[in-house]
């Protein structure tokens, strides 16, 4: 022992750990829906980028409003509030006024998130607890949807944006059915490629079902998804619809349908897989799962509205904590294999 | 052929860096005999080891210097030959001080072992076997130090059908199994033929981590065909060493919830531990050395090192180069479950399998973020706990609802995380000390 013996630490083992800490895994969800987002922009133009960067303001500024302290920091520089508020911009229309796109990104912080207790305590998914709220407050303006222009559009605004705020905008000049509303109120059913691609209306993110798969696909290989949520809605959606549609193929489109339109992808893929408002049980994944997928289906295809993602997902996340009582793993050695038979042992 | 799924294992667990190539290579070497070393009486579990010597006798390698202390304790030998210079209280690993033997060693001694050769065993009875592994002063040298004769008891109306042998050493870092493995094959085989026939065991399984081919692969040439034992390449993943995980993997089986192996009828033990039962029975050389890896990134020479007992980490640091100023946790035993020592001047013990300096402290470095229920620990614990709920119970206190989800099943591996698996730990002895205060006023 010399005079440079250095000051050990004393902690706890263990000292070595696999480095995934929440910044990460947020920081990945990100990266993963940057191809989502760039296809807004390319889908919607200038206005998708107003739509993110509005709804990122509103959630990051009410996220530092509510956290003080120490706090602050941490709750910021985990990343959620971002996610919180791309995922929410996904879920908008294009033509949605600016205002509107903060309020929702004020409220899924606000209501979906601090009134819980803060990141990780939360009941339902913020993001989609800020898109309700807009819903039911403005139901017009969160469902007229603008024509998809391509690329060649870009700084032609999808809507009235700059609407003064708690003014309502105007919709006089463009809007187009949904691939969803075209099937419910016209039986006019849409071109597959063109669901795959996005080349359709809709919200900024629930147009191009690729784009969503590819970045799930790299999240679940990453093991930053739960991949038996996606995987069970999709199967429960398609059995569902197929059922249906075998049963009156005049009033229910076919299950590919189904999972290739309106929100069904972006929701499976990005909403219902939010760790903090889904199970953690394995079992308990599935059974949220097959509920979601059933309830999509049933929703769009019996009740008024044309789209089912949101409220099945809001739904189920009531029934999580249930359902990771009922469900919890069995522990190592709690059921009784004490002998094999024929061991001998008394 | 050799492939990192090949071999059977258990469901669950993680696959943490190896870190094993700095001393993968490196022979196990006899590090010269110290001019001192520190023989705590308590480098098991149960009780205390009562000297036979005082301060001021002389002692021989080997020799006999404090006796056991009834049946859960195990003698000690002098690990060097000198001169024994004081009895008193001395810093344990532990952190805490226990009294200890201290010898200075007579430098111009050969220290040739002090013994009564090696030791008839095929035709001893069980009780006899036993009582020649005791006074050999063996325990587990995996780590846990639970005294080897007590472990190999069978009670009346169990039996033991398999021996499982741990070769697997999931630790990161650790290569002293490995080393031994290598080296000592004679050693352990004849270890497992004296183990298997003290039990009454059918068939022998030597359980090997497939990152270690080279051993698994030798192993299977030195087996002599009349010794019921075979070699099982398991995946590299942890805590493929832990006693119930192991089990799991090579025979499928569970064991009992708050129950042993012994209930299962299987018996398992450390290839480390059986080799040196080896060499007790073929030299009559108690345990006074063992092998320990000095490794990490702390540490100027790697080595893999046959030490005295009782040598102080200092001196085995000074002989491995030195640590770097960077060094900011020195280990005992391997990263995940072993413990980090506060001074230089504590001696290694039995279950010092190996002595990690670590340049990042993890647990004060890191960040604690608020949990996201993301089920990565669900999916990492071996016993199938759900740690993320027994997370937010225990931030609670809420102690009473952690033992109806099992918390006492949780076998403290870390592979949750760390800030879980360190209000685990907490949760556990406060729940102890409450079952026990509640035993005491009934």
């Amino acid at each position: 022992m010399g005079d440079n013996t250095p000051q050990l630490v004393l902690s706890s083992a263990p000292f070595q750990k696999r480095p995934v800490d929440t910044p990460l895994v947020m920081r990945h969800v990100l990266y993963s829906l940057i191809p989502v987002m760039l296809a807004a922009i390319y889908f919607f133009g200038i206005s998708a980028l107003l739509i993110i960067l509005v709804c990122v303001f509103g959630c990051v500024l009410t996220e530092w409003i509510c956290s003080s302290g120490p706090l602050r920091n941490s709750s910021l520089l985990d990343g959620s509030a971002v996610l919180t508020a791309v995922l929410l911009a996904l879920t908008l229309p294009p033509g949605i006024a600016l205002w509107m796109a903060f309020a929702g990104g004020v409220i899924s912080i606000l209501l979906g998130k601090i009134l819980f207790g803060g990141l990780g305590q939360n009941i339902f998914n913020p993001s989609l607890t800020g898109r309700a709220f807009l819903q039911a407050c403005f139901p017009v303006p969160l469902t007229t949807w603008a024509p998809n222009m391509g690329f060649d559009d870009f700084f032609t605004l999808r809507g009235d944006l700059f609407t003064f705020p708690f003014t309502t905008p105007h919709f006089d000049a463009i809007s187009a059915a949904t691939p969803l509303a075209r099937m419910k109120f016209d039986r006019e059913a849409t071109d597959l490629l063109d669901l795959l691609l996005g080349t359709t209306s809709g919200s900024l993110g629930e147009t191009s079902a690729i784009l969503i798969l590819l970045g799930g696909a790299y999240l679940a290989y990453r093991q930053f998804l739960n991949w038996r949520v996606p995987v069970g809605i999709f199967l429960a959606a398609f059995v569902t619809a197929s059922l249906l549609h075998g049963w009156d193929a005049g009033r229910h489109p076919d299950g590919v349908f189904h999972l290739f339109s309106g929100g069904l992808m972006l929701g499976a893929v990005y909403m219902a897989t939010d760790p903090v408002t889904s199970p953690v049980t394995p079992i308990g994944s599935w059974v949220y799962a097959i509920c979601i997928g059933v309830l999509v289906v049933a929703i769009r295809q019996f009740g008024g509205l044309t789209e089912g993602v949101m409220y099945a997902i809001l739904f189920m996340n009531a029934w999580t904590p249930m359902i990771d009582r009922v469900t919890q793993p069995r522990t190592y050695g709690t059921i009784k294999t004490e002998t094999s038979p024929g061991d001998g042992n008394d | 052929m050799i492939g990192a799924t090949q071999g059977r294992t258990f469901r669950h667990g993680i696959h943490p860096e190896e870190h094993k190539e700095q001393t993968l290579g490196s022979l196990i070497q006899r590090m010269p005999f110290p001019a001192e070393v520190v023989l705590p009486l308590s480098q098991h579990l149960g009780a205390s080891s009562k000297p036979v010597v005082k301060s001021g006798d002389k002692v021989y390698r080997g020799q006999l210097i404090a006796a056991a202390d009834g049946f859960m304790s195990v003698p000690l030998h002098a690990s060097v030959t000198g001169q024994v210079t004081a009895i008193e209280k001395r810093h344990h690993p532990s952190g805490k001080m226990v009294e200890a033997i201290i010898i200075a060693s007579d430098l111009n001694s050969p220290q040739t072992l002090f013994n009564e050769g090696p030791i008839a065993w095929q035709h001893s009875s069980t009780k006899e076997l036993l009582t020649a592994i005791q006074g050999g002063g063996f325990v587990g040298l995996g780590g846990a130090a639970f005294p080897t004769h007590v472990k190999f008891s069978v009670p009346d109306g169990k039996r033991v059908r398999f021996l499982l042998i741990n070769g697997c050493e999931c630790e990161p870092y650790l290569t002293t199994d490995h080393r031994i493995m290598l080296e000592y094959a004679d050693a352990i085989l004849l270890g497992i033929r004296i183990v298997q026939h003290l039990l009454g065991a059918e068939k022998t399984y030597l359980s090997v981590e497939n990152n270690k081919w080279d051993a698994i692969r030798m192993l299977r040439e030195r087996i002599p065909a009349d010794l019921a034992c075979e070699v099982i390449p398991l995946q590299t993943k942890y805590p493929q060493g832990a006693e119930k995980m192991l089990i799991a993997a090579v025979l499928h089986r569970e064991v009992p919830s708050g129950r042993l192996p012994i209930d299962v009828q299987v018996m398992v033990s450390n290839v480390g531990t059986v080799a040196g039962i080896g060499d007790l029975f073929a030299y009559g050389q108690p345990l006074i050395e063992r092998v320990v890896t000095v490794t990490g990134p702390g540490i100027k020479h790697p080595s893999t090192l046959l030490i005295p007992l009782g040598t102080r980490l200092s001196d085995i640091l000074d002989y491995c180069g030195g640590i770097s100023a960077a060094t900011r946790q020195v280990i005992f035993g391997g990263p995940m479950m072993g413990s980090p020592q506060a001074r230089l001047d504590v001696p290694i013990l039995k279950g010092t399998s190996g002595i990690v300096c670590l340049t990042e402290v993890l647990a004060t470095d890191r960040k604690e973020y608020a949990c996201i229920r993301c089920s990565a620990c669900l999916d990492a614990c071996p016993v199938f706990l759900n740690p993320s709920q027994l997370g937010s119970l225990a931030k609670n206190g809420r102690y009473e609802d952690m033992l109806g989800l099992h918390i006492m099943d949780c076998i403290e591996c870390g592979s949750c995380s760390i800030p879980l698996v360190q209000r685990f730990k907490v949760a556990k002895g406060l729940i102890r000390v409450k079952q026990q205060k509640k035993k005491a006023a009934a």
